[in-house]
């Protein structure tokens, strides 16, 4: 790389990124007073789809930033909804439970994290869901469940379904937007630099004295507590709550799915991975087997020939960033191009930055 | 119950074998395959086929499937393991998981949600049993399960230091690099490892149907038991699965004895306790619980 005369101007955003903020204070806006035009059934779709944003973004913040990867990670999304139904049943508010529930499934993710945390890429993989098997062994004996037969969260039909569907979806809303919103200052903190050093490479992150082990718990603990108020919002929508449905581990396969097509590791790639998967359900979902082969053959694929995912493909080509988490090093030589048209060099630079 | 302790060894041989293939092929490529367990259910299902279309035993039909998986294993490296670790560590994870995915999903399209088992096709084999001083009843079968997995376990490891191609093999597993400036060609000595690990898991499939009833998505599973009974037997030889899986099955039986819903419980609860005590053991940042180590 040649060195400039002139010093390089390091950014924290582009022009595209800031008229991206822009957008997505409007569509939460919009999204906002959306079930006051949809229809009851588009309001419950609306609602599962920021469920998988949370679902994609909690994984990828694991798996992406903390190069974490876990297969049991359905133990917190079936904790979240078990541990609502027992508030519940304690004579809490239903609503207040939902998020009871994902503060206890944080806590509990703790001390699990001390121990988990000392295994290394396929053994704490599979040690994860080691672990959500025998969760689910344990919350089946819990006479409140009644095994597999299940329960449901009853103190909420108190409620007509029009308000109940209504809340639901704004609750989903407001949880997704703050789950993101936490992800997102938090990448561009300074923990953000440690995440991102561990991320490329753990062994010299910690000769260079980023606190690995803390980072590392700090993003376990969020993802447990995000995923833990999914799988209360799913319990929320759905009522019921057989064992068997939410500790099953598609729902890993699908947070895999969403990130991995997505692009791991890229703030935006979860999003627009929960977006594909929510489409290729809604068209796709009706052909049972074959649709989940098609899921798992596309995460095969996508591993293989595309291990960037769609958006750090198109980040790689174009040198775009919406919602910039890292820093990039713009060469003063290269400072009169446009934005949108980086060359080689500088996207090979914020590449290294990102 | 010393009857008990002596079916929960016996089990202990299943789990071994299920076990050796998933560690095998770790200890070399440094790879767990999510996708472990579901194949094999797939060559159990393949058994099946072959036993209930063309009446061909489930043992000659290992003279069919056994080849066939090799051929998988084979297959398996060179065109996705091998490309995919090429992407760093967990990019593996991803792929294999997928590919258990796919296989499950094919298995259930195939083959539709009904349990199956091979015992229907071994004849009295499945029920037949010796006694043993004591009034101790053991199946014929499981102590053919057993004797095998000692057999194979005994043949990995001669294979491993008495061949040639064992010892490339290990070599590549120390150090690629160094083994290739050797003469030692890595990527053959990964794919026949993997075709190696293959065959095991197909012998382990088999006794999965003649001993059990299996079900499209019955991989999971076996894939958890068989990395528990590696993690529990630990680094250092490859004997180190037998006692590993020997222990998961007392556990398994133990808490099947205490609880009716105890059995997974049993076997789930002291992998953890295993786990934790060589965690705590060797202080922060294990690497490779399943490494065979210096297979000697």
């Amino acid at each position: 790389m040649s060195t400039p005369a002139t010093m390089p101007v390091i950014e924290r955003g582009t022009a595209t990124s800031r008229i991206a903020a822009m957008a997505v204070a409007i569509i939460i806006t919009l999204l906002a007073i959306a079930p006051q035009l949809l229809s009851a059934g588009a309001v419950d779709r609306m609602t599962a789809l920021f469920i998988y944003v949370i679902l994609a973004a909690m994984w990828n913040a694991l798996a992406g930033f903390g190069g974490l990867v876990s297969v049991g990670q359905q133990v917190f999304f079936g904790l979240g909804a078990y541990f609502a139904i027992r508030l519940a049943d304690a004579g809490l508010n239903p609503f207040l439970a939902l998020f009871a529930s994902g503060i206890v499934v944080g806590v509990v993710s703790i001390p699990l994290s001390l121990f988990m945390l000392r295994l290394r890429n396929g053994e704490f993989a599979i040690g994860m869901w080691v672990i959500a098997a025998l969760t689910h062994l344990l919350v089946n004996l819990d006479r409140l469940v009644q095994g597999e037969t299940g329960t449901s969260l009853i103190s909420l039909n108190v409620y007509d379904a029009g308000t109940r569907r209504a809340t639901i979806y704004w609750l989903a809303l407001a949880s997704m937007t703050a789950l993101l919103a936490i992800l997102f200052g938090l990448l561009r903190g300074s923990t953000g630099a440690a995440i991102r050093a561990i991320r490329d490479n753990e062994d010299a992150a910690a000769s260079v004295g980023v606190r690995v082990t803390g980072t590392k718990r700090l993003l376990f603990v969020l993802a447990a507590f995000g995923i833990g108020i999914a799988g209360a919002l799913w319990l929320a929508t759905s009522i019921t709550f057989q064992p068997k449905t939410y500790f099953n581990v598609q729902w890993t396969a699908y947070m895999i799915f969403m990130v991995l097509v997505g692009g791991i590791g890229t703030f935006e790639g979860a999003i627009l991975g929960a977006l594909a998967f929510f489409l290729i359900e809604t068209w796709f979902g009706g052909t049972g087997v074959w649709y989940l082969v098609g899921l798992g053959a596309t995460a095969v694929l996508f591993s293989l020939f595309l291990p960037r995912g769609l958006w750090g493909t198109i980040e790689e080509r174009f040198g775009l960033r919406l919602l910039p988490v890292g820093y990039r090093v713009r060469l003063a030589a290269a400072s009169a191009d446009d934005d949108a048209m980086p060359s080689p060099q500088q996207t090979t630079m914020h590449q290294e930055k990102a | 119950m010393s009857n008990q302790i002596i079916q929960g060894i016996l089990l202990g041989g299943y789990y071994a074998l299920i076990a050796c293939g998933l560690s095998f092929m770790f200890s070399v490529m440094r790879i767990i395959n999510l996708a472990h367990g579901s194949l094999a259910v797939f060559a159990a299902y393949a058994l099946w086929l072959l036993a209930s279309r063309f009446h061909v035993s489930p043992f000659a039909g290992l003279l069919i499937v056994l080849p066939l998986m090799a051929a998988i294993g084979w297959a398996l490296q060179r065109f996705l393991l091998e490309r995919s670790a090429r992407g760093g560590a967990l990019l593996p994870i991803l792929t294999t998981f997928g590919l258990a995915i796919v296989i499950d999903n094919l298995l259930f399209e195939q083959f539709g949600a009904d349990t199956r088992s091979l015992a229907p096709y071994i004849g009295s084999l499945s029920y037949d049993s010796w006694e043993w001083p004591g009034n101790i009843y053991v199946g014929k079968l499981a102590v053919i399960m057993f004797a095998t997995a000692v057999v194979l376990l005994g043949g990995l490891q001669l294979f491993l230091t008495r061949t040639r191609l064992g010892r490339s093999i290990r070599a590549t597993s120390e150090d690629p690099d160094t083994a290739g400036l050797v003469g030692v060609d890595a990527r053959r000595a990964n794919a026949i490892a993997a075709a190696i690990a293959m065959v095991t898991v197909g012998l382990a499939g088999a006794f999965l149907g003649m001993r059990a009833t299996f079900d499209p998505y019955a991989g999971a599973p076996q894939l958890l038991f068989a990395f528990e009974a590696a993690v529990i037997g630990g680094a250092g030889s490859l004997w180190g699965t037998l006692i590993g899986g020997i222990v998961l099955a007392l556990a398994q039986t133990l808490g099947a004895q205490v609880h009716p819903q105890g059995f997974l419980i049993g076997g789930h609860a002291v992998f953890l306790v295993v786990l934790f005590v060589r965690l705590s053991a060797s202080g922060l940042g294990v690497r490779g619980l399943l490494r065979l180590g210096r297979t000697s």
